[in-house]
């Protein structure tokens, strides 16, 4: 079975089906790690988005059971791949990628240029795209025409309205840590929360109450020692009643820590702006600088918008930057307990070198 | 921790490797080349040892000063007391430098001279250079390590095999390359290894074997201020037991999941920041396929040769961002040099897949076996990039220059599943039988991912005589990595045809940049590959440095490189290659370079316009020139001249397809290559030539012999693997010969040619202009004929030459070169007896030794036959015969890493490497030349054993001389008669069949030998296998060995005229102006 992707300009990438056989349209982006398939596949920050890997060998090492993933399903809209590996070696593989994205109605092509659709992307910026399984006669890109207006009125965009009641917890879940119950309890605000952060709290003696997206902190009706803003998918702009519940969580001084869409949530709570970024910054080797320390290290990130730190009030300071091309990387204030980075300190996938921040977070509870 | 600053140092001194030796070769050029262009970025003066002539390191445009001299404590001790620099570079160097460094430090030297070691600190050198120390260090910070201890005497390390059970591994510290290494089965076999081991390191590690555990290595940087990412991370397809020289090595890893990879790299971070690494450094894991159990293998606080490896593969300049760090940068402070736009504190993301393959020569050795381990034995290595594993699998297979196009029918009908250097084919045989990849894995502990793989790629071979020739076929074999000779063998058809179809369907390779982010940036580089995963070719950047010289023309070369390092073709040659496109550059052409050894200068992106880290087979060198001229009006030209003989082979072939070439016409080329064309070429010029004829039958052979006399030199068809030259010297000798190694048939004739015994070798390097001999160099072999040209000394200018030789060799070269109207580079080898002169071959490219005769004669041979070839009028004199200097060049040998090999000098070539140094005097560059190869002057006692009375004769007035020397003289029996007779005093040996005390074992074990002498009689076996023993123990025993009478005599008369002391420490630039 063959496929195609049409993207909004009216490109066209060819490819082979080796996912469930459905259409599916989103945003198109591109992530540059070489392994960590699985994991990003289940990153709801991914939600509504067409995901194009450039490490041309994908399954190379089968799936795992559930335990390892990010959340309880494959988050992303279809999946875009050079070469497809089914005879997978791995002690912890389960089964191959192909037959899991079959199982969770995913579409996805392998055979696709995504060298070529990557500087597609990264030269024109994101765009959306629509992913077409059929056997119909796609042999020649010259074919389809007028692509622009026939897509325009089917395609998803996830930055256009809230996607976060799609991934968030719907009631509170409460999670103890390994060794028993923990003396400080964080209520985690679950904008499309990867389990890494849950793990990496638990693991350093927290309680976590995961709450939903537009669950206010204020009104619980249990005791709690900080708050955490998840990362999660989408314009960060669109999360209102999320924003405004941070802004009252600030406003009591309690200690407050974003990852990712988190920190660009802080950032509006604070009076701040954010933008998009032309293509984001998906990967996992993405060097960031702390401003406070000096000290550089290297991160895995997964995020299409943006803080900006001009917007923000003189309270705020500058924690992290990008190496490669300065952008916001993390926002901290200057007296309150409120800190904030873009990258993903939990990795998964991706380097454990910002792990630290957890427990600079746990120090303040 | 006191921080450097670069601005504070003014002189500093970079160690280099000294000659290309199996462990240690071309990629210390790469190291310390690129640690140069750092030092001169910061305008810092630079001094360098290394007396590697033919390395790009030792040209005038990288280092201020240049030593041609050994790296060693004396030597550089010496060079700094003269220079006094202030800084010391000796992580670029190899295990050499670092094991000179290490001495130095020791012996204070560096405290005397308030010299600053640069980069990661001695004592974190000594912790990782200590298996012991670096097992304690890892423990203090909870990392694994092999269970296992050390020893330094065989029962300590019997003891040690009891607590850990069989099977096991052996390890010697202060190794490069794993010398002394090994698996272990059994109480017996620890016995014998161990003390072997004790005899070349104080100590040894025995420790638990994890067979098939997966081997992983990661490149780590890190900088004064702990700031460090990893740069690249590698996967060796063999399992650990295989050193890593001698893995099919990828990039990046393959079947590690996220867990593992980060669980590794956070490792590694955590262990440099421990040892306080300051640049560069490597670090190596077992890794457990059941479970994520993993060891530190070991950490190489240095430059290496998997980080030449990870820089190619990458496109991050480790070496350049290591040099800079030493020099007090801070890693965000440095840009990408790819990007430059990015930082260099980042780690490279892959969009294509990198495989290393080694190449062995294993064949040129008398006695060495096929089976790979823990030593390494390779001698080279080529580099595939691509988009699938069977893409660069294959594309590496071809690369080696091994005439194996594919994964079958190479002639493999070995089918046992060791780990050999033919492993990979016969996993395929077995695969094409219909084994299955589970049995397979059970056998060689290679994951079973890449098995799959190699299983698919024989599947799709073993199924195409029953395809149709079409265009999904041909595009999934071309994804699959398959050639056009293979799909024409297939089709039955001509490559040709298969080109033509491909062409007509679009089925063409298309090029992809190595940008170090995986298209997240725009590189601002043009190093490039082609891939059949792609549908559209990237825009290939115009380089500013064209555009601003040549407004006019559009004028492109393609040069081609040499391939893999190997036996007969290494760094030499892609000091040619650099030094040409530099020129080209310099003339305002648009410069390209395709080569596919991650060894090499010529593979940094920086040195052409655009760099094809791509196969030299014809196809692909024509898919560039086909992609190269396919933009308007543009004339491109290919140079073939300067990569050796790879290159060279393709002239007539690129000629007829009608392609470009610079220089002397693939016809004239031709008429050289071809022996019948150039035979009748030379008695036209009525010059001499040894006869000979090419031969079909045994009875043929039998017959011309007898016709010439006995001896006569065998040369069998280049096309079978294992064959080599040799000479016999009676009928049972040719019959013997070439009934063993299969070597006669109508399809494969071989080439008898009368062996001339006791004639000088002559070699004439030079340059052509339209026929006329622009400028020429002759150099004069030590060995006599019967010694291969790449194993002999040479020395310039020839010392004891007639000069009616000299003379009549300049005519007979000017009456080649006419007549073939060369216009480029050319090296004639003659043979001169008694006046007499006779030509032995001509090769119509740049030769091996075009560094030496233009470093030593300070005339660029490259630089002038590259303008000849551009049709530029050159005119001038150039003096390259009457000079007030001598240089010897000297060939290093790696006869220690091949175990069994005969180390005896012969006419297959066997030298792994090179040096040069100069002298004022032919003994004082003789001794430094011999002493750069890690040759020690001897101080004890001299073992002699001469086979042949005129041998003993010859040698009689040199064992009177050391004897004067004061050396004890040990001598086997003939030998000690005859030196007996003659007053000389020594001490009888006995060799091992005469069962009597001292044995040649004894003495040779005692330690009271430091030099042994062994002259065996040509076509003498009688003898032969005494001689072998001793041979290969003085190898085993690290005893100075010299098998030729022509050396020993050289030797002596130098180590009598010359002690250490009188040796001048002289830069380059004092001798040659």
């Amino acid at each position: 079975m063959r496929g195609k992707l049409t993207l909004s300009d009216g490109t066209v990438f060819l490819g082979e089906s080796f996912g469930s056989e459905v259409n599916a349209s989103g945003e198109v982006v591109f992530n540059t790690g070489m392994v960590g398939y699985p994991e990003s596949l289940t990153d709801p920050s991914y939600f509504g988005q067409i995901l194009v890997l450039t490490y041309p060998l994908i399954g190379n090492y089968g799936v795992p059971e559930k335990k390892f993933w990010e959340s309880k399903k494959i988050q992303v809209k279809g999946l875009i791949i050079q070469n497809y590996i089914d005879t997978p070696s791995h002690f912890e593989s389960e089964r191959t990628l192909s037959d899991w994205l079959k199982a969770e109605g995913i579409p996805a092509l392998y055979g696709v240029d995504t060298r070529a659709l990557t500087i597609k992307l990264r030269e024109h910026g994101v765009m959306l795209g629509q992913l077409r399984i059929d056997n119909g006669q796609l042999t020649s890109k010259t074919q389809i025409s007028n692509v622009k207006s026939q897509m325009s009125n089917e395609i998803y965009d996830p930055n256009a309205e809230n996607v976060l009641p799609f991934v968030s917890t719907e009631e509170i879940e409460v999670f103890d840590p390994p060794a028993g119950r923990g003396k400080k309890n964080v209520v985690v605000i679950d904008c499309g929360d990867k389990e890494n952060i849950i793990r990496s709290l638990l693991r350093r003696g927290v309680e976590v109450t995961k709450v939903p997206w537009d669950f206010n902190p204020l009104a619980a009706d249990f005791k709690y020692n900080g708050v955490f803003v998840s990362n999660g998918p989408g314009d960060p702009k669109m999360a209102k009643e999320t924003i405004a519940n941070v802004k009252k969580v600030l406003a009591k001084n309690i200690p407050t820590f974003g990852i990712c869409l988190g920190s660009q949530i802080l950032c509006l709570a604070a009076g701040g702006n954010t933008y998009k970024l032309k293509f984001g910054h998906r990967g996992q080797n993405q060097p960031v600088l702390n401003k406070e320390t000096n000290q550089a290290i290297i991160t895995s990130q997964n995020h299409g918008f943006a803080v900006d730190m001009k917007s923000l009030s003189g309270d705020w300071k500058e924690w992290f930057i990008n190496l490669n091309d300065g952008t916001n990387e993390g926002i901290k204030h200057k007296d309150k307990p409120f800190l904030a980075v873009q990258f993903h300190p939990e990795a998964n996938p991706g380097p454990f070198d910002a792990g630290y921040l957890f427990d600079e977070y746990v120090k303040l509870l | 921790m006191n921080k450097i600053r670069a601005d504070a140092l003014k002189k500093v001194l970079v160690l280099g490797s000294g000659a290309l030796k199996i462990g240690e070769a071309g990629e210390f050029d790469y190291s310390g080349s690129q640690a140069l262009k750092a030092l001169k970025e910061e305008g810092i003066k630079t001094v360098l040892v290394n007396p590697n002539i033919a390395t790009i390191q030792t040209s005038k445009e990288l280092a201020d000063k240049i030593y041609f001299l050994p790296v060693n404590p004396y030597f550089v001790e010496q060079v700094i007391k003269k220079e006094k620099p202030d800084g010391i570079f000796l992580s670029f160097g190899g295990q050499t430098a670092l094991n000179c460094g290490l001495a130095l430090d020791k012996l204070r030297v560096f405290k005397k001279y308030g010299i600053k070691v640069l980069g990661t600190p001695v004592k974190s050198i000594e912790i990782t250079e200590d298996r012991e120390l670096f097992a304690k260090e890892l423990n203090k910070i909870g990392v694994k390590v092999p269970k296992g201890s050390f020893a330094t005497t065989v029962d300590a390390a019997l003891k040690i095999g009891e607590n850990l059970g069989y099977p096991l591994l052996l390890r010697s510290g202060f190794s490069l390359g794993g010398l002394g290494s090994g698996v272990v089965n059994s109480k017996e076999e620890l016995i014998k290894v161990a003390s072997n081991a004790l005899h070349n390191a104080p100590q040894i590690a025995i420790e638990e074997y994890l067979k098939h555990w997966k081997e992983i290595e990661y490149e780590v940087v890190r900088d004064q201020v702990g700031n460090k990412i990893t740069v690249c991370n590698m996967e060796n397809l063999d399992p650990l037991g295989v050193h890593t020289g001698e893995s099919i090595v990828v990039a990046p890893s393959q079947t590690l999941n996220n867990y593992q990879y980060h669980m590794l790299r956070r490792l590694a971070l955590q262990v440099i920041e421990h040892l306080g690494i300051v640049g560069e450094c490597n670090i190596q894991y077992a890794l457990n396929p059941e479970n994520n159990d993993y060891r530190v293998i070991e950490v190489n606080a240095r430059l290496s040769r998997s980080s030449a490896l990870a820089s190619k593969a990458t496109g991050y300049p480790l070496a350049y961002v290591a040099a800079k760090i030493g020099l007090g940068h801070n890693l965000p402070d440095l840009k990408n040099t790819v990007t430059l736009s990015t930082s260099a504190f980042f780690e490279p993301a892959l969009d294509y897949i990198v495989i290393k393959i080694p190449r062995w020569d294993l064949q040129k050795f008398v006695g060495a076996k096929q089976q790979i381990g823990s030593e390494m034995k390779s001698v080279g290595e080529v580099m595939a990039i691509g988009r699938s594993f069977p893409e660069v699998l294959q594309k590496a297979i071809r690369m080696l220059e091994t005439n194996q196009d594919g994964l079958l029918s190479n002639g493999i009908d070995d089918t046992k599943l060791l780990p050999t250097t033919q492993r990979i084919f016969v996993i395929a045989q077995r695969f094409a039988k219909g084994e299955n990849v589970e049995d397979i894995y059970e056998a060689t502990g290679i994951d079973p991912w890449f098995l799959y793989q190699i299983k698919e790629v024989v599947e799709f071979e073993n199924q195409l005589p029953n395809q149709k020739l079409t265009q999904d076929v041909v595009l999934r074999a071309k994804k699959l990595g398959f050639s056009d000779k293979i799909l024409a063998e297939a089709f039955k058809t001509q490559e040709d045809e298969i080109r033509k179809f491909r062409k007509k369907w679009g089925i063409t390779p298309k090029v992809k940049h190595i940008d170090t982010l995986a298209a997240e940036y725009p590189a601002k580089t043009n190093y490039l590959y082609l891939t059949y995963h792609g549908e559209e070719s990237e825009e290939i950047r115009d380089s500013s440095i064209v555009n601003s010289l040549t407004k006019n023309e559009q004028r492109k070369a393609i040069v081609l490189g040499s391939g893999p390092y190997r036996i007969g073709s290494s760094v030499e040659f892609d000091w040619c290659c650099v030094t040409c496109a530099q020129t080209l550059r310099e003339k305002g052409l648009e410069t390209i370079i395709i080569n596919c050894n991650p060894e090499t200068v010529s593979t940094d992106y920086d040195i052409t316009d655009k760099l094809y880290f791509e196969q030299l087979t014809f196809e692909r060198v024509s898919d560039i020139y086909d992609i190269e001229s396919s933009k308007g009006q543009q004339d491109v030209s290919l140079v073939l001249g300067f990569g050796g003989q790879t290159p060279n082979n393709l002239a007539l072939r690129a000629y007829k397809a009608g392609y470009k070439i610079l220089g002397t016409s693939p016809v004239d080329i031709d008429r050289a290559e071809d022996r019948h064309k150039f035979s009748d070429l030379l008695d036209k010029l009525k010059i001499d030539q040894a006869p000979w004829q090419s031969l079909k039958t045994v009875d043929e052979a039998l017959s011309f012999a007898k016709k010439i006399g006995y001896p006569v030199l065998i040369r069998p068809s280049y096309v079978l693997s294992g064959s080599a030259m040799n000479v016999a010297y009676s009928s049972a000798d040719l019959k013997k010969n070439l009934k063993t190694a299969k070597a006669i048939s109508s399809e494969y004739p071989v080439v008898l040619s009368k062996f001339v015994e006791g004639a000088k070798e002559i070699e004439v390097d030079g340059v052509s202009q339209k026929g006329e001999l622009l400028i020429y160099a002759i150099s004069e072999h030590v060995e006599n004929a019967g010694v291969h040209s790449g194993d002999a000394t040479m020395v310039l200018p020839p010392q004891r030459l007639y000069l009616e030789t000299v003379r009549k060799i300049k005519s007979a070269t000017r009456k080649i070169i006419k007549e073939l109207n060369i216009s480029g580079p050319f090296n004639i080898q003659f043979l001169a007896k008694e006046n007499k002169i006779m030509v032995i071959e001509l090769n119509l490219r740049a030769s091996r030794s075009f560094p030496f005769v233009s470093k030593v004669t300070g005339k660029n041979f490259v630089d002038l036959a590259t303008k000849v070839m551009l049709g530029e009028e050159i005119s001038g004199i150039f003096k390259t015969l009457d000079l007030d200097y001598v240089a010897v060049k000297a060939p290093q040998f790696s006869f220690n890493r091949i175990k069994g090999a005969d180390p005896r000098l012969r006419v297959e070539m066997s030298s792994t490497g090179e040096v040069a140094c100069f002298g004022d005097d032919l003994a004082e560059a003789y001794l430094k030349a011999l002493m750069s190869t890690g040759f020690k002057l001897p101080k004890k006692g001299i073992f002699l054993s001469i086979g042949g009375k005129k041998n003993k004769l010859d040698m009689l007035i040199n064992a009177k001389k050391l004897a004067g020397l004061g050396f004890k003289i040990y001598a086997t029996e003939h030998t000690h008669e005859f030196l007996k007779e003659s007053g000389i005093k020594n001490t009888r040996v006995y060799k091992i069949s005469e069962k009597k005390q001292p044995s040649v074992l004894n003495i040779l074990t005692s330690g009271k030998v430091d030099l042994a002498i062994n002259i065996s009689e040509g076509g003498s076996p009688e003898g032969e296998t005494a001689g072998y023993i001793i041979r290969r123990n003085c190898i085993d025993l690290g005893i100075a060995l010299v098998t030729n009478l022509q050396s020993a005599e050289l030797l002596v008369s130098a180590m009598t005229s010359k002690k250490l002391e009188d040796l001048e420490i002289k830069s380059w630039d004092e001798y040659v102006s």
